[in-house]
């Protein structure tokens, strides 16, 4: 049966998502609503703005339902700020701003700078096989801290941490959905 | 994302950080995350603080909006860089902010002081009734205005790595952002209906490079994320242009000439996510105080029109 899959979409670049899990034969709907939740079998939180996420997250009910679901073991992927949003701790954030949490990591957010420093560059990522990912880093988060429940997935050559794991959850500070990249979108389908 | 006409890197700019940086793919992406949100003019740190807990995507920074800027005449420049710079400063989401029509050194000063987004804007009084901005000799990327299709894509040509429908800002009056995203998406329409061999005719009436027509004619939208802007005063404004197409909603005088601004503002934020639910729309414009006071276009008379700049 071809899997179900969700793209929460509040805000961000929810579209680019949808439409590459859809190029790899999965089901993908957009996720606004609790009940809409409860239809997907996994999701992928897309790149956006995490204040605006939250915010909309609690607004409508959603926050709750999301971190019950993200316990129970739901396969879920995050691009830049929904690497922020399933991240236990985040720096430079806004005094109320909550995540949902799940990668037991602490990232920070714009740690790049401003637009003026969003850049592209190659990335090896052992969890994937064939050539480097061409990983486009927009205002981008940094994992600055990887806890001992998570598993860093890539890192830049100086060390940084753009990418981690931990059970189904998965997180990168990059946007494979505006690069074509597929391979992370079929890794995330694999755990369904 | 395609990125024909687009160099693969900013040159000639002063202030170009490190490799990779200030490519096509990363400034029309940022427009990319901004998409499903809500863009509010701010002129104080204190407004700017208001529109990021209200669920701001970004702010626009700047001196008098467009309503002040209308009411007071006279010529319209770029901000007090220390203005820009404390909101900078102040928020942590993109901060935007406007330089003239072809003032190419207010752009330059921009990028200096670090916005993440610059506006070349109608709102300001043009700098060369000729030229826009050579956009692509820059490491921050540019959002424009257009009133049409063509007008879009000389834009884009130009190196616009976001397009925004210009609408008739500082009115309150809705009606402009209508017909310019109605025309943009018509047009859009139209070209997708087109045979290739009609495409190079298309292309010269369009008065756009005949690449770009193609690629638009075969995406069916444009290359780069498409806002409305000018005239949005309420959730169901905001929710009326999602529902026309937009990527996304600016809010200009809109949100603090109004009674409630941080009320008024998060309710707009909410309508543009559920712009397709009624049942939303209509929680979010309950209670929300006087909306701002506005004029009718049709009062405004043609030479003090804002859209009709640029071309």
């Amino acid at each position: 049966m071809t899997p179900k899959v969700g793209v929460l979409a509040l805000q961000g670049d929810f579209r680019e998502h949808l439409a590459v899990l859809a190029g790899l034969g999965a089901e993908a709907v957009p996720v606004r609503r609790a009940r809409e939740l409860e239809q997907v079998q996994g999701l992928v939180i897309p790149g956006g703005e995490s204040t605006v996420m939250d915010k909309l997250s609690r607004a409508f009910g959603l926050r709750e339902p999301l971190r019950e679901r993200i316990a129970d073991g739901m396969p879920v992927y995050g691009t830049c700020a929904g690497l922020i949003m399933l991240s236990d701790r985040v720096l430079d954030a806004l005094p109320d701003q909550q995540t949902l949490g799940g990668l037991d990591v602490t990232v920070r957010r714009n740690a790049f700078g401003n637009q003026l420093d969003s850049f592209e560059t190659d990335l090896d990522v052992d969890l994937l096989d064939g050539p480097p990912v061409h990983a486009a880093f927009i205002r981008a988060p940094i994992v600055e801290a990887v806890g001992p429940g998570a598993e860093t997935v890539a890192a830049l050559e100086d060390g940084r941490v753009v990418a981690v794991r931990q059970g189904n959850l998965l997180g990168t500070s990059f946007h494979p959905e505006i690069t074509g990249e597929t391979r992370f979108h079929e890794h995330f389908l694999s755990l369904l | 994302m395609t990125d024909t006409l687009a160099p693969s890197t900013a040159s000639g700019s002063a202030d170009s950080s490190g490799p990779g940086t200030g490519t096509a793919r990363v400034k029309r992406g940022l427009a990319e995350m901004l998409k499903g949100g809500v863009i509010m003019d701010v002129v104080t740190v204190e407004q700017a603080k208001i529109a990021e807990d209200a669920g701001a995507v970004a702010v626009m920074a700047l001196e008098r909006v467009p309503a002040d800027i209308r009411a007071q005449g006279g010529v319209a420049r770029m901000s007090d860089p220390d203005l820009i710079a404390g909101i900078v400063d102040a928020v942590s989401i993109p901060v935007m902010a406007k330089a003239r029509i072809g003032h190419f050194v207010e752009a330059q000063v921009l990028q200096h002081l670090g916005v993440d987004y610059i506006d070349e804007s109608e709102v300001l009084s043009p700098a060369d009734y000729v030229n826009h901005i050579d956009k692509w000799k820059f490491t921050a990327p540019f959002v424009c205005g257009a009133t049409n299709l063509g007008e879009a894509l000389r834009r884009i040509t130009e190196g616009a790595a976001m397009i925004r429908s210009k609408g008739e800002a500082g009115t309150g009056d809705v009606s402009e952002a209508t017909k310019h995203i109605r025309t943009i998406k018509g047009e859009i329409n139209a070209l997708k209906a087109k045979s290739p061999d009609e495409l190079y005719v298309a292309a010269k009436e369009l008065q756009a490079p005949y690449e770009l027509v193609a690629e638009v004619a075969r995406l069916g939208k444009l290359p780069v994320v498409l806002f409305t802007a000018g005239g949005v005063a309420t959730p169901a404004d905001a929710a009326m242009m999602m529902q026309l197409g937009a990527d996304g909603v600016f809010v200009g005088s809109g949100i603090f000439k109004s009674g409630d601004p941080a009320k008024r503002a998060a309710a707009i934020v909410k309508a543009t996510t559920f712009f397709d639910d009624p049942e939303e729309i209509a929680n979010a414009s309950r209670g929300l105080g006087e909306a701002m006071v506005g004029i009718n276009v049709a009062d405004v008379p043609a030479p003090h029109r804002l859209a009709d700049r640029g071309w």
